[in-house]
């Protein structure tokens, strides 16, 4: 089969499914609903699979043309169009693969519920998309892949959509999408303004000819255009990737059933902006100050968002916050040049917490949905794989040596080490002590969820069980890469020359390559982290969440009670919701109500519209007296007619 | 002494309608009331045996007979085609309500004949006297159809307001021919319009313009000598309302095409003027006054006086294109209001008019169809897209826009549409979301059903293909 075929394929297999299962849902059926969707993109999945065989094992030529060109205005061409390299291939497996995962599981945790064909077709229209976005070789396609992908993310957090606060949580993701994506098409406004073309390709080559150009935006301060250009796309990023101050979406997410936390929240969609930014690297590299802006984000983001899941007690929230602590190291990554190392953690997360969540799931079935950590306990004997793929999705993010999260964190961290941009201890600082974070909130969570006493009642535990194979094969299969993927791939992804041409970066920012000089292989990385300060920082996280939470079990409440004022601010989630509810929605409100009332219903309705209609009532009413009735009228209004025409014109033509 | 014979071929049609009303005269005089039904019959086929013989022999040029004064070419052929079917359909219409109303008498049909033939006349007029001729003969018609119902004394007081205005009216008329008569020394139109620019005494030349104006302007009902035209719409019987509402447009079009146009083209610039003011007068009065009227068929004499601005916007540019476009403007319009009056007609019944914008009130649950028949029309005379109606404004609009300087009028004319809308579309709301106060069937004779079905839908069809009209209309204005 021609390659270009092949990939159309790969993004429209999942499609298909999901035009069967959400158009003729009825008549397929509930199982032939999961039937399409699973084998669209099991299709998906092994093309992908073939495909990254043929482009990084046996080295074939990526593939960068178009498939269909939409429109062409002003000499700019619209397209649709792939640019298949070892950066998108890499995306291509981990999208479909996990995407393939979540459907079978989906089979499982959705049994019951009256929207199963919806879901799937949702979920297989969600992996169309996202293929979409990391196929494309034009910023167009990307903004389409980049709405498409928020859409369905907004249709599945209100999947239950009788539920208040999954409205209220899928509106929140809407609007709060709104503000990044305004910022992303500002900065592809900006890339056609400047560079007047959407193709990536001929934008890289003439990055060198817009860099130094300067504009103004307000007053005169003169500007660099790339720096503006980069700072909009990475606003863009910090929406869909949950960055702060535009991650208050993510946590309300968890709105959603669990398969879509773990695909779309966890696992891909979130991960877009980061690969976005990778994918924008010939950009950004020649904008220290938008690298600069890039990792301080990050670093805020990875070091505040893991304090907030100290404290939460839902046991998808918990796994939420670390999701948006991982995604800021990886934006941290991404500002200190580590682009590689960025997207490596992106691809080891995608296992490791698209596993996590699913055993979130699987806890939650077995708890009867029951997602409150306080009543669980205990639960290592009733699930044994459930609980075994729990720790070792926990071994994986806290970074334990040999894991596949410690080698993509390590990277990050010893690159931010070495980077010299503004900003950069405070990001060392950030991503080490966030180290400790993250050990102390997911141990806590597994001891609380597995261990310990059983503080679930006598009905839900008589029902525990461990949960039915749909729902365990996934958890398995996710929990291999999760231990060797790190392994199998830091020497080439992180350290070697993986990526190739996909990725960009100037000869003074490559910290990755000076670490690779260091590099000696997976298996001495590993001793040596032994000795090095986020082992240890790692293993006392670990063992301070032991002692809390089984040993001295009523010290967090002491805790808690003498540093009341900081668990109100975390609990309060440092007032970003309330700020926001306050004054950008009270705000937009109190600005709406004004137009609406003055402007609208006074001034435009009450004058403009039905001012003038009452005016030419009023008129009419005054005017139809004129017909009188009376026929001497009517002659002397003849006479008067005849005598204005011959006045006005037979005298003005003298 | 030599005396030539006149070729008579051309005027075929005409003769053929006089022998024909001769003969509806006679036979009528040996009918009961209960055979009638043959006067109808007869009228009906004298007036499609006018329409075949046109149509046989339509003329593609311009063929000038009985010592000049009478003309036949395309647009006359067109435009009396268009009179014969309108007529018939005013009479097919008319049938039911006159036996209902007791006015089912021969001189209904006898007087539209004759009526008839003085349009003919008019639209085939080459000299004042032709035209004063026809015009006369179409008024006397009027002025007795109106006063048929005589103990209706709302109908008396319409006829005699109808008469004195129109007798003031053709005095001017008259008086402007007497004048240009006196500086032209003819009554050929053709050799009036040569000598014009040759008369020296212009303020003169300009007195007989205006008076001659005012004529045309009463007979189209253009303000401010329109007063007639509410009175006598709704005094009259729906019958005659129908009646000349229609037809007659067409002829007093014709009229002002014989007169400005053919007899006076060079004085474009002057008549122009004039033309403007009455436009822009005809569509504000119009269009206004229409908002505040409760009694449909006075409403629609508004709507009348409205359209007839629009039609003066095209005729006035001076172009071939606007004189093709007040043409289709013209056809549209009789084609609309055929449609209005036969909806009145068909709702009313014995003793009941069924002219109160009332009497609309929830007629989508009494006839979900007929409903739709005067939803189309009214959103035709409204001007909305896809309707005829819409080209028919457009079209003039058009022609205003491609003349230099006349773009403020067209921007002034679409300012009244929207006003104008208003009244038409209040119509439909009536139709579709008030309560019906009256909830009997509609009865009605399968004909009338058929004939105004179509009468709606063609309004729809030809609105699909507006080309079709245009271009016609287009072909048969031969630039003089």
């Amino acid at each position: 089969m021609e390659m270009k075929s092949l990939y159309l394929w790969i993004a429209l297999s999942p499609l298909i499914g999901a035009v069967i299962a959400g158009l003729f849902g009825k008549m397929v059926g509930r199982s032939g609903a999961h039937w399409v969707t699973i084998i669209g993109v099991a299709v998906s999945c092994l093309l992908s699979l073939y495909v990254f065989k043929a482009i990084v094992i046996d080295g074939a030529d990526g593939f960068n043309g178009t498939v269909y060109t939409w429109l062409v205005s002003e000499g700019i061409h619209f397209e649709v169009g792939f640019l298949i390299d070892k950066l998108s291939v890499m995306m291509m497996v981990v999208v479909t693969f996990v995407s393939l995962m979540v459907h079978i599981y989906t089979v499982g945790y959705m049994r019951d519920d009256p929207g199963y064909q919806r879901f799937f077709s949702y979920i297989s229209l969600f992996t169309f998309s996202m293929l979409i976005l990391v196929m494309s070789n034009n910023f167009m396609q990307l903004f389409f892949g980049w709405e498409a992908v928020g859409l369905v993310s907004y249709l599945l957090i209100g999947f239950w959509y009788t539920r208040e606060s999954a409205i209220y949580a899928n509106l929140k993701a809407f609007l709060v999408n709104r503000v990044g994506d305004f910022g992303f098409l500002l900065g592809i406004a900006g890339v056609l303004m400047y560079f007047g073309t959407l193709d990536y390709a001929t934008v890289f080559a003439n990055v060198d000819k817009v860099d130094g150009k300067t504009m103004t935006i307000l007053g005169s301060t003169p500007w660099s255009v790339l720096t503006v250009i980069c700072i909009l796309l990475f606003i863009g990023a910090m929406g869909k990737s949950a960055q702060v101050p535009l991650h208050v979406w993510l946590p309300d997410s968890m709105e959603g059933p669990t398969p879509i936390s773990a695909l779309i929240h966890a696992a891909t969609m979130v991960t877009a902006g980061i690969f976005m930014v990778a994918r924008m690297s010939p950009l950004f590299e020649m904008s220290e100050t938008a690298l600069s802006v890039v990792m301080v984000i990050g670093a805020i983001t990875a070091l505040f968002m893991g304090f907030l899941g100290l404290i939460q007690n839902d046991i998808k929230r918990v796994i939420a916050y670390s999701t948006l602590s991982q995604l800021g190291y990886m934006t941290v990554a991404l500002g200190a040049s580590a682009y590689a190392a960025g997207i490596f953690h992106l691809m080891t997360h995608a296992f490791f917490k698209a596993l996590l969540f699913l055993g979130a799931g699987s806890v939650i079935i077995a708890m009867h949905h029951v997602q409150d950590i306080r009543q669980m306990g205990g639960l290592r004997k009733y699930m044994p794989i459930t609980w075994i793929t729990f720790l070792i999705g926990s071994l994986a993010l806290i970074g334990t040596p040999g894991f596949a999260g410690f080698y993509s964190k390590d990277s990050i961290i010893e690159a931010v080490q070495l980077s010299t941009l503004p900003g950069h201890q405070f990001a060392y600082f950030a991503v080490l002590a966030g180290v400790l974070v993250t050990a102390l909130y997911s141990f806590r969570l597994y001891f609380l969820v597995f261990h310990g006493k059983e503080r679930m009642d006598e009905h839900t535990r008589a029902h525990l069980h461990e949960t039915p194979w749909v729902v365990t094969l996934p958890l398995i299969l996710l929990a291999i890469p999760s231990v060797f993927i790190g392994a199998y791939y830091v020497g080439s992804m992180a350290f070697g020359n993986f990526f190739g041409d996909a990725i960009f970066v100037l000869p003074q920012h490559n910290v990755l390559g000076e670490l690779a000089r260091e590099f000696h292989g997976a298996w001495p990385m590993a001793i040596h982290a032994f000795s090095t300060a986020p082992f240890w920082l790692a293993l006392s996280g670990v063992v301070i969440a032991y002692y809390l939470y089984m040993v001295n079990t009523a010290l967090p409440a002491k805790i808690q009670a003498r540093v009341q004022f900081l668990y109100t601010l975390l609990d309060n989630k440092y007032y970003f919701d309330r700020f926001n509810e306050i004054f950008f929605a009270g705000g937009s409100r109190g600005i709406g109500r004004l137009l609406w009332q003055t402007g609208d219903a006074k001034l435009i309705d009450g004058m403009i519209i039905n001012g003038t209609a009452r005016t030419v009532g009023w008129v009419s009413g005054v005017v139809r007296r004129v017909q009188t009735g009376y026929l001497y009228h009517y002659a002397f209004a003849m006479i008067l007619g005849l005598m204005f025409l011959l006045a006005t014109y037979v005298l003005g033509w003298i | 002494m030599n005396f030539p014979l006149p070729n008579f071929l051309p005027a075929l049609p005409e003769i053929f309608l006089l022998t024909m009303a001769c003969v509806v005269l006679l036979v009528d005089l040996f009918l009961t009331d209960r055979s009638r039904g043959a006067t109808y019959i007869l009228a009906m086929a004298s007036l499609l045996g006018v329409c075949v013989l046109i149509a046989l022999s339509f003329s593609h040029s311009r063929i000038l007979t009985f010592s000049d004064t009478f003309v036949r070419d395309p647009m006359a052929d067109a435009l009396k085609m268009g009179i014969m079917i309108a007529a018939m359909v005013s009479f097919l219409y008319a049938k039911d309500y006159l036996r209902e109303h007791g006015m089912f008498k021969g001189e209904f049909y006898i007087l539209g004949l004759f009526g008839v033939l003085g349009m003919m006349i008019l639209v085939s007029a080459h000299n004042f006297l032709t035209v004063y001729l026809g015009l006369e003969l179409l008024s006397l018609c009027m002025y007795a159809m109106v006063a048929m119902q005589r103990d209706s004394a709302i109908a008396s007081e319409a006829a005699m307001k109808y008469f004195v205005l129109g007798a003031i009216a053709s005095g001017m008329l008259l008086y402007g021919m007497s004048i240009l008569y006196g500086v032209t020394g003819t009554l050929d139109l053709g050799l009036i319009n040569e000598r014009l620019p040759n008369v020296q005494d212009k303020i003169l030349l300009s007195f007989g313009m205006v008076f001659l104006i005012v004529g045309i302007a009463f007979k189209l009902g253009a303000v401010p000598f329109h007063m007639w035209v509410p009175d006598v719409y709704e005094g009259a019987p729906t019958a005659v309302t129908l009646y000349l509402a229609a037809a007659p447009k067409l002829a007093a079009f014709a009229m002002l095409m014989r007169l400005l146009v053919d007899g006076m083209a060079s004085l474009h610039g002057q008549w122009q003027d004039i033309l403007i003011l009455l436009a822009v007068a005809s569509m504000a009065i119009g269009n206004i006054i229409a908002i505040a009227q409760a009694n449909l068929k006075r409403l629609l004499a508004y709507s009348a006086i409205s359209h007839v601005g629009y039609l003066l916007l095209g005729v006035l540019t001076g172009t071939t294109e606007g004189y093709a476009a007040s043409m289709f403007y013209a056809l549209t319009y009789v084609l609309m209001t055929l449609g209005a009056f036969g909806m009145i007609m068909l709702m009313s019944r014995q003793g009941f008019e069924a002219d109160r914008l009332e009497d609309f009130k929830g007629l989508n649950e009494r006839s979900p169809w007929f409903a739709f028949i005067m939803m189309i029309l009214m959103f035709s005379m409204a001007g909305v897209p896809p309707f005829l109606g819409f080209w028919a404004k457009l079209s003039v609009l058009q022609a205003l826009v491609q003349s230099t300087g006349l773009l403020w009028l067209a921007i002034t004319a679409v300012v009244f549409s929207i006003i104008g809308a208003f009244y038409y579309l209040r119509v439909i709301k009536m139709m579709y979301f008030d309560k019906a106060e009256d909830s009997s069937a509609l009865i009605a004779s399968n004909d009338m059903r058929v004939v105004l079905s179509a009468n709606g839908l063609l309004v729809l069809g030809l609105g699909l293909y507006p080309g079709l009209l245009l271009a016609f209309c287009l072909a048969t204005i031969v630039s003089p």
